[in-house]
């Protein structure tokens, strides 16, 4: 038995320890927000927060989480960094199909609470364990910008929101 | 100024890439649902399950009394953003506003949703706003003839004298005003009107805007719910192996250290492959880990890609040809250019991994999928079970990706039969390993091109002989040519942009061995041929002495709207203004599939040690009337990156009869840090809309090999970049390959 602290509530969980968090999220938890995308850490579909901090979920043993808040993609919009990220995602029209999404905005939310003003490099860095097989990336970019600054980044077509 | 437009009339749409394939019953399923039907799907029940709308005029519009406007969605929505177009082509003429819709999953139904460019209910090809450009803007004008009707008969004047601005119906002179919700019941008693009135482009208030989508909020917030997100009470998770080498069985399993994991429920054999039910998906993949599996590896065992090669080779060399398209003779005179290209295997690699939840009851099957083709799962439900398709019930759900998976029902199928076995709901889940080893995968090509040469460099004829595998043969037999020609085959080199005048193209049908299934992948043919004609174009560039630019330009004059495209490519990209550094460079490539016309550059460095960057990419677009803007430019960003990150790095490779790749570390996929700047540049036109959602995939990888050559001067004529040919000190090696 384990307890979590999932997105601010306490959760106990009746699981083997080397069960990675995403399975207790989605078929425990039924958080399924989190998503599945390769299960060893290539991708980045699964990223969570531990204690802010951005995890990949599908790799993490529940038993090596202890004390840690958990947060997820249905609750980091109560952040100011997720809050602000999916805003941003929002009026850039980033996502296509979206599966990828939820990591993704995982990923730029811890990126922006570290790091107020990252610059193309530092969203690089931040940002290359998550892939996209939509190939949203330019809009990714100009969307963690304009997070950042406030900025309407200028799109080609998306007239400022 | 609006123009009438008699139901029924149908526009004659040029075809592109898939739907080429599928002309042969260009159906008109969806036209007579939009003027015929009176309350869809059709019966008292599914009415009532449908919520008894009080206004359903046809298949597509549901208005409540509420004053809530339902849409529903012909076409599956996989990224491409066809929710938001196909929204905004019926919201257009229906006068509201995209934030007073609510959006619905279409239940699988031919009659009602099928897509007049394909003859069903399928979601593929580029051809989802093409094929409903017409249809969805005539259903709108449809409803909302009625609901204006309604509103003139109780205020008991012409119609003519009303507005409508955001769902309410207005008479200027009496200030009289009434809701969509208001009027739905009476509007739902109308007869249907016998001929509706379109609005002209310069009308639009929505069409041509660059809205956002209407499946962002959810998606963002990670409430969107995907097929391996359903939760069906009850319902049991499983994970499956099938014998990795393609077309092998099962011939025996322990599962003894499987049924002392905890969690573990079952395991479950078919004739290919295994399943391992749990009650969570970790106990179904460490039970899956643990099983003792012995495969009977059948007549695939000794398969390889270099086996496979070498017989495509031959067959390209001595096998029979089909003549696609021959026009004029080949000249005695001029200069032969000739060149080979290779083509690999790719796989699709959909974020969200392969997926189907079933529940079989004695009488009742019922399945959560995110699928391109819900009809055609549903029928193949429907004969393992032996239900008829009326007891079969699919529930479409988003989709993390399609790129022409999900046009298959393999992983359907399969979960299907795996639930006959149990008494309770069974959510099968691949692996990425799984997703990857039995992708059902794009063929592999051999095509020899070749071309004649005038004084002046100029091509007065090309021949291609193309080889590979067809797709259509298997998925729709019925849809090939009467010559056994599958168009996809050659799409995009039977009909090129420029003038010349000519030609002969032809195919080499060469399958591959039983158990290897080949599909169709984003781009289909467009994808294939670009890559050898515009790479070829810059070979025959060379030969003449020319620049890349120049020498398209001039094969171009006949050709005014491609041209201005080479032309806005050039300049927005700075075509021959500075020097590059050395070991950088550009290429052109240019094509017209899938109804629209685009050209893109890119930019690109090449490393002393091979490896490449990308720096910059430019396209230009002509793709008709463009719905949304900002979804055209997003296709054409996050398509142009599809292909590059397959010619980067893409390519299934066969060992023992089985697939190599099983992951992302070794099927790579483009990353951020590899990103470049891609621009698009729109030629607007009141020409209907092109297809969009492969078009920038199509030109991707020519425009990348020229740009190699143009940095290096070495000419890839296979896929994907080889590195080693690319280093600096390579040229021996070179020597040798190219």
């Amino acid at each position: 038995m384990f307890v979590l602290k999932v997105n601010g509530d306490v959760r106990s969980v009746d699981v083997p320890g080397d069960m990675p968090l995403l399975w207790v999220l989605r078929d425990v938890v039924g958080l399924t927000g989190t998503k599945f995308g390769c299960g060893i850490a290539q991708c980045g579909a699964c990223t969570v927060h531990l204690d802010g901090q951005a995890v990949r979920s599908c790799v993490l043993p529940v038993s090596a989480i202890g004390e840690k808040a958990i947060t997820t993609i249905e609750a980091v919009g109560k952040t100011p960094s997720g809050r602000k990220i999916q805003q941003a995602w929002l009026d850039v029209d980033v996502v296509q199909c979206g599966y990828c999404q939820s990591g993704q905005i995982m990923s730029a939310a811890a990126l922006l609470a570290r790091n107020a003003n990252p610059s193309d490099r530092d969203i690089d860095a931040a940002m290359s364990g998550n892939i996209c097989r939509c190939a949203t990336y330019v809009r990714i970019r100009a969307a963690i910008k304009q997070a950042a600054t406030g900025k309407a980044e200028v799109l080609q077509t998306i007239a400022p929101a | 100024m609006k123009s009438p437009v008699d139901i029924g009339r149908r526009n004659a749409l040029k075809f592109g890439g898939l739907a080429v394939a599928f002309v042969w019953t260009a159906g008109s399923g969806t036209v007579r649902a939009a003027v015929n039907a009176r309350r869809q799907p059709g019966d008292v029940a599914a009415a009532s399950a449908d919520g008894n709308p009080a206004f359903a005029p046809n298949a597509f519009i549901r208005i409540d009394a509420d004053g809530v406007v339902r849409l529903v969605m012909p076409n599956v929505e996989m990224g491409q953003g066809i929710y938001t177009g196909a929204s905004m082509m019926l919201a257009e003429e229906l006068d509201v506003g995209l934030d007073q819709i609510k959006i619905e999953h279409a239940p699988p139904n031919e009659a009602l949703y099928g897509m007049p460019l394909l003859g069903g209910q399928i979601t593929g090809g580029s051809t989802s706003t093409r094929g409903s450009w017409q249809v969805l803007r005539e259903a709108g004008a449809v409803a909302r003839t009625l609901l204006v009707t309604a509103a003139a008969e109780r205020w008991r004047v012409e119609p003519s004298r009303l507005s409508v601005v955001r769902g309410v119906v207005t008479e200027p002179s009496s200030g009289h005003s009434l809701g969509y919700g208001a009027l739905a019941k009476a509007a739902g008693a109308l007869p249907m009107p016998t001929q509706v009135v379109l609005k002209q482009p310069k009308d639009f208030t929505l069409i041509g805007k660059p809205l956002r989508r209407v499946d962002s909020a959810d998606k963002v917030i990670g409430a969107t719910q995907f097929g391996i997100d359903v939760k069906v009470p009850g319902m049991k998770i499983a994970t499956v192996m099938a014998c990795p080498t393609l077309g092998g069985r099962l011939s025996g399993i322990n599962d003894k250290r499987t049924r002392a994991i905890p969690g573990v429920i079952e395991v479950i054999a078919l004739d290919h492959a295994v399943a391992v039910v749990g009650e969570h998906f970790w106990a179904a993949k460490q039970g899956l880990d643990a099983l003792d599996i012995a495969w009977d590896l059948g007549d695939n065992a000794e398969l390889s890609t270099a086996g496979l090669r070498a017989a495509l080779g031959e067959a390209a060399a001595s096998g029979k040809a089909i003549v696609a398209r021959e026009v004029g003779k080949k000249p005695v005179d001029g200069k032969l250019v000739q060149a080979t290209y290779q083509l690999p295997m790719l796989a699709h690699a959909t974020m969200e991994p392969l997926n189907t939840t079933v529940w079989v009851t004695p009488d009742r099957c019922e399945i959560w999928v995110g699928t391109q083709v819900p009809t055609r799962c549903v029928t193949e439900a429907a004969k393992i079970t032996g239900l008829s398709e009326d007891k079969v019930v699919l529930h479409n759900q988003y989709l993390g990706g399609g790129f022409g998976r999900r046009l298959e029902t393999d992983s359907v199928e399969q979960a299907v039969r795996f639930a006959t076995k149990v008494n309770y709901p069974l959510k099968v889940i691949w692996t990425r390993e799984e997703d990857i080893r039995h992708d059902i995968v794009r063929p592999m090509y051999h095509d020899s091109i070749s071309a004649l040469l005038d004084g002046d460099g100029r091509p007065v004829w090309y021949g291609d002989r193309v080889c590979g595998g067809t797709v259509l043969g298997r998925w729709a037999p019925e849809a090939m040519g009467k010559n056994g020609l599958d168009d996809d085959l050659v799409e995009c080199v039977a009909e090129v942009p420029y003038e010349i005048p000519n030609l002969k193209v032809e195919w080499v049908r060469h399958d591959m061995p039983e158990g290897v299934l080949v599909g169709w992948w984003r781009g289909v043919g467009p994808t294939h041929n670009l890559f050898v004609v515009e790479s070829f174009m810059d070979e025959l560039a060379h030969t003449a002495g020319k620049d890349p630019l120049d020498y398209r330009r001039a094969l171009l004059q006949k050709n005014p709207r491609s041209l201005a495209l080479l032309n806005l490519a050039a300049e927005k990209i700075g075509w021959g203004a500075a020097p590059l550094p050395p070991r950088v460079g550009r290429g052109i490539a240019l094509g017209e599939p899938f109804g629209s016309r685009v050209c893109l550059i890119v930019e690109a460095e090449v490393t002393p040690q091979g490896e490449v960057r990308l720096r910059r990419a430019v396209a230009a677009l002509d793709c008709g009337i463009a719905i949304n803007p900002s979804s055209v430019e997003a296709q054409v960003q996050g398509g142009v990156l599809f292909g590059l990150s397959a010619a980067l790095w893409s390519g299934i490779t066969i060992k023992h009869g089985a697939i190599e790749q099983s992951n992302f570390h070794d099927y790579r996929s483009l990353r951020i840090d590899e990103t470049p700047q891609v621009e698009v540049h729109r030629v607007d036109s009141e020409d209907t809309p092109g297809g969009l959602g492969e078009v920038g995939t199509a030109i991707a990888a020519p425009a990348l090999a020229n740009a190699i050559f143009a940095a290096t001067g070495v000419r890839l004529r296979s896929l994907p970049v080889d590195r080693s040919l690319l280093a600096e000190g390579a040229g021996a090696l070179r020597e040798v390959i190219t």
